[in-house]
């Protein structure tokens, strides 16, 4: 099969092999789950229980009138016994409701199986995924009811399934299509039946040819369902460049979206989980994460509950293998780094990685040299040293004219850097800047 | 050589000549109101003013859109010759300047964690909710020298910035830099401030600083002169009513209140 | 509403010291600037060693006095400049050794340190270090050295190979200088074979055009540099001078000859591709590479000096930050 892929992008140590081929474990009952309420992109949920109430698994916690937002349910059976604020894995503190389990971990309805998703009208499609709190698992946790409802006047006409999964570490997806190919191929002809969509792709890179092989088998039945075989490159797995290499159209500067170019793009993960809801019932309480890096003795592939502490994961996987250089949610390239592992596993983590003390030392920055690298590396066609100098001397104008809100924040110019510039945070930093005065200039018009 | 001297000497005079001759023609008609008032202001564009540097302040002085005394870095004896070019009287109003409302050095506030990153509090305070474990404490990393137009502050050797009272003018250009807002204006003859922006209480904030405003509110009670106030735990002395006796100082039980000025 | 605290022993996990957090990414790759510096100082090791063994123990000298010169001045005077020692960086070690390369082997050692430290201190630390010099700084110092010492300058001396008995050197034309002199008459016999393997007179570095392209290829193969440049100057060059050998084979050179002699090949390959001094846009280095070959050209045929490349690259330095601008690329997913 030909392999299609973008222009730039690096070629990072992959590091898969630590956890790749390890079949999904679930990890024993967790004493207590933290579950905070806001997990997703959009508007924060309100809780609909009290402290004290009892639950049972599968109950609506929290929800939001908002139509982007997605309610978040109780991941095990047993008491609510706090609710406050509590360290969030984006970094700030996010109010949070702690239940405490009583060991029987019962459904609030059992999950009915047989029912026949395709059988349902596309607006019903779509309230069931809300109704489950389904959001994007490859990360982003944009609420997929939303993406599944674009504004009339635009054309979708291409549903991708996103199991590249280029980052480095990560295995999540790759076992997951191992193991529910059908599944998830279910879920993807559920995603096209709400779009009405005739053409479906799933787009996955080359390192993986047991699961291209797997989900070939699984679609071989369906003859509009594609598997596109992906050139391996970081990254890859980024909507954008996803689209530009499985349909060759390129997606406009924000706030262009995937759906400008008639596509949607859903992560594998998302696909099963809207399997399960669709033809079960069962909301979103647990998800696949992989824990790896050599900090850890036992790197794993787990199927974990929502609000299960990091430090509870890292206990079951053996422990640490000794000083900890960086904990991180998600893989290298883009994963928040944590100070503690006191935080909880929400919607969109898809991996914990201990990086050990020496892997990601800290570096000196320096001034950039011109060697062109970056721009070289650069998926989006930026100029990011160019970006760089001009948000750190707060030439908003200037950067806002060079496109600095079409960077993805990828880390691929910081990863080739040779002056060890933190090119991503200060974007960042531009970004924030740039979109906050805009907001001020809107509210003195 | 003699042929060399006259054509150079002579083209400079007919240029010289031509450029006389521009600057008559094309001459911009200025106020001159405006030129004397720019003339004796600052010139460091701070844009405290809220114009577009002291040109624009200049102008907007000198058709009464705007007052002298805004010209925050302007000392009173500026003001006061703005007032003479412009034939208006002028309030006294008294000289402010920046002050550090936080104590929390590394000695004294724990970290969360090692900060890797760029040396800048604005892009610090994005990760993670800033590497100390205060939740309003001052960085360090001097958003506020970088922003002074005077030269007026500077991180000093506990990692908190110090300010120079004689080169602070109360502008403000530091304070809108600052991402934590630990940097305000007080007036020169505060006597007592009390430099800690917590907005925790008690066990909260002792387990996380050791000078941190337990909000305990006994300087509150103890002050002959109601003069501290205190709200979203951040007790605040006003000047106006304060009598510099220094009981608040006293009575606090973590010592954290200072003098507000040496002189 | 009271935030929850997590620093107290109670909550914070009491086998982890303190971790370190920082923006993603966290992995970078192994480059660093010293370690490209090094990398092109290997890449243009082949040629020095091609102008020893030509040119004898003199041009080892002006090697040594060169790099070791750079490096000495930017220890002294960077701390006089108030900028912290960057000499590790090998940035000035790589300035030293090009300028030794583009210089002849009959230059006075004294000469060598002259040019070596306006190089670095005219060259680059006025303008605050690497990363800040809009000026190639190894062609700032041979050119000053030039146009200061034109004559020096331009005494060439025949091969002398360094093991062979003859220690007297034979001072003669350098090929170029023979046909701006003499007219393309007078180059005719000179066999290109020996112009690219180096058996000629010219400046230390410059004559080896095969160990030239050895190390061009090199940096291209760690990814350090690209074809761009140097296939455009090269192109450019080639194909103007064809344009007039065409036209009048008498008079003007061939365009291989152009291609192999001078110091074309040495300028195009590592001062042009230069990092800090070319532009970043792909656009913009292919229009620099053209600009150098067709200015060096000109200068060849029609200009008063029998070599332009030096001048050439200068001169587009000078205009590189302006062809960055109009050459910023139009982005991801606009029309």
């Amino acid at each position: 099969m030909k392999l299609k892929t973008f222009l730039g992008g690096i070629h990072p140590p992959g590091n898969k092999r630590l956890s790749e081929g390890k079949r999904i474990e679930a990890i024993p009952l967790p004493q207590k789950v933290y579950i905070p309420l806001v997990q997703h992109i959009g508007a924060p949920c309100e809780a609909k229980v009290e402290i004290g109430q009892k639950v049972k698994k599968g109950e609506l916690l929290a929800d939001s009138q908002a139509f982007v937002s997605a309610p978040v349910h109780a991941s095990l059976s047993g008491s609510v016994i706090e609710i406050k604020n509590y360290p969030h894995a984006g970094g700030n503190q996010v109010k949070t409701i702690i239940i405490e389990s009583d060991g029987l971990d019962e459904w609030v309805k059992e999950p009915q199986n047989g029912q026949n998703p395709l059988k349902l009208s596309p607006d019903e499609i779509k309230q069931k995924i809300r109704q489950a709190g389904i959001v994007g698992l490859g990360g982003a946790a944009f609420p997929s009811h939303v993406k599944l409802s674009p504004p009339k006047e635009k054309k979708i006409d291409a549903v991708i399934l996103n199991g590249v999964e280029c980052e480095p570490y990560l295995t999540a997806d790759h076992q997951l299509m191992m193991e529910k190919p059908a599944d998830i191929v279910k879920g993807l002809q559920i995603i096209m039946r709400a779009l009405g969509v005739k053409q479906g792709y799933i787009g996955i890179e080359a390192n993986k040819p047991d699961a291209v092989q797997a989900m070939q088998e699984a679609t071989k039945e369906d003859s509009h369902i594609e598997v596109v075989g992906l050139k391996v490159k970081y990254p890859q797995g980024a909507e954008k460049q996803l689209i530009k290499a499985v349909l060759d159209r390129e997606v406009p500067p924000p706030p262009g979206l995937p759906m400008d170019v008639g596509a949607v793009i859903q992560n594998v993960g998302t696909a099963y989980a809207i399997y399960e809801a669709l033809s079960s019932g069962k909301p979103l309480i647990e998800r696949v994460v992989t824990i790896t890096g050599k900090g850890i003795k036992k790197p794993k592939n787990l199927s974990l509950r929502i609000g299960t502490l990091f430090s509870e994961v890292i206990d079951y996987c053996g422990g640490l293998t000794g000083e900890v250089g960086k904990i991180l949610m998600g893989g290298p390239m883009m994963g928040l780094a944590q100070y503690t592992t006191q935080v909880p596993v929400i919607k969109g983590t898809s991996g914990i990685l201990i990086l050990p003390k020496g892997e990601s030392p800290p570096t000196k920055a320096g001034r950039c040299i011109n060697c062109g690298m970056c721009v070289r590396a650069c998926p989006m066609k930026l100029i990011p040293s160019i970006l760089g100098t001009y948000c750190e001397r707060d030439l908003l104008d200037e950067a806002e004219e060079a496109q600095v809100l079409n960077c993805i924040e990828c880390g691929s110019c910081v990863y080739v850097c040779p002056a060890k510039r933190h090119l991503v945070q200060i974007i960042k930093y531009g970004k924030s800047a740039i979109l906050a005065k805009k907001r001020e200039q809107k509210n003195k018009s | 050589m003699l042929a060399a001297v006259i054509s150079l000497g002579g083209l400079a005079f007919i240029l010289a000549l031509g450029l006389g001759v521009a600057s008559k023609i094309f001459a911009v008609e200025t106020d001159p109101t405006v030129e004397a008032i720019a003339e004796v202001l600052p010139g460091a564009n701070c844009g405290g003013c809220g114009y577009a540097g002291c040109a624009g302040f200049a102008e907007a002085v000198a058709s009464g859109q705007t007052a002298p005394t805004e010209c925050k870095a302007a000392g009173s004896d500026i003001v006061a010759q703005m007032a003479q070019i412009l034939g208006v009287k002028i309030e006294e109003t008294e000289k402010k300047v920046v002050k550090i409302f936080c104590q929390g050095s590394s000695d004294n506030c724990k970290s969360k964690f090692l900060y890797e990153g760029v040396f800048d509090c604005r892009a610090a305070v994005l990760l993670g909710g800033g590497y100390k474990a205060c939740p309003y404490s001052c960085l360090g990393y001097g958003s506020c020298v970088k922003a002074c137009p005077f030269g007026a502050i500077e991180i000093g050797p506990k990692g908190l910035p110090i300010v120079d009272e004689q080169k602070c003018t109360g502008c403000g250009s530091c304070i809108r830099q600052c991402p934590r807002g630990i940097l305000r204006l007080l007036p020169i003859s505060q006597k007592y401030y009390i430099p800690c922006s917590s907005k925790d209480k008690g066990k909260a904030v002792r387990q996380v600083c050791q000078t941190g405003c337990l909000a305990c509110k006994l300087c509150l009670k103890k002050c002959p002169n109601q003069a501290i106030t205190i709200e979203n735990n951040q007790p605040r002395i006003d000047a106006q009513k304060c009598s510099g006796c220094g009981v608040c100082a006293e009575k606090c039980p973590k010592k954290i209140i200072q003098l507000a000025s040496n002189g | 509403m009271q935030s929850e605290n997590i620093v107290g022993k109670e909550n914070m996990s009491d086998i982890l010291d303190m971790v370190t957090v920082s923006t993603s990414p966290h992995a970078r790759s192994k480059d660093t600037v010293a370690i490209i510096m090094y990398c092109v100082l290997l890449a243009i090791l082949p040629t020095s060693l091609a102008g020893v063994y030509f040119f004898g123990i003199k041009a080892l000298i002006i090697i040594l006095i060169g790099t070791l010169g750079a490096v000495a001045t930017e220890a002294l005077v960077q701390p006089l400049l108030g900028q912290k020692i960057s000499i590790m960086d090998g940035s000035a070690a790589v300035t030293g050794l090009l300028l030794a390369l583009t210089l002849p082997p009959t230059t006075p050692w004294w000469m060598v340190l002259v040019g070596a430290a306006i190089a670095i201190i005219i060259g680059k630390l006025i303008y605050g270090g690497l990363g800040n010099n809009p000026f190639n700084p190894a062609l700032i110092g041979r050119v000053v050295l030039l146009v200061s010492w034109p004559v020096q300058l331009t005494r060439w001396q025949k091969p002398v190979f360094l093991f062979s008995k003859t220690i007297d050197t034979i001072t003669t034309a350098s090929p170029l200088g023979i046909l701006k002199d003499k007219g393309a008459a007078h180059i005719a016999n000179i066999r290109l074979l020996d112009l690219f393997l180096g058996n000629r007179a010219g400046c230390i570095g410059e004559v080896s055009v095969l160990l030239i392209l050895l190390g061009l290829g090199y940096l291209i193969w760690k990814g350090y540099v690209t074809w761009h440049i140097p296939v455009c100057c090269l192109g450019t060059v080639f194909l103007f001078s064809g344009i007039f050998w065409l036209i009048n084979p008498a008079q003007y050179a061939n365009p291989l000859f152009h291609l192999f002699s001078g110091g074309l090949m040495f300028g195009a390959c590592f001062m042009a591709t230069d990092m800090v001094t070319s532009p970043i846009t792909t656009k913009g280095m292919m229009i620099f590479g053209a600009g150098a070959g067709l200015i060096t050209i000109i200068i060849r045929l029609f200009g008063g000096y029998p070599e332009g490349i030096s001048f050439a690259i200068l001169f587009m330095n000078a205009v590189c930050p302006l062809i960055d601008k109009y050459t910023m690329p139009k982005g991801f997913g606009r029309a």
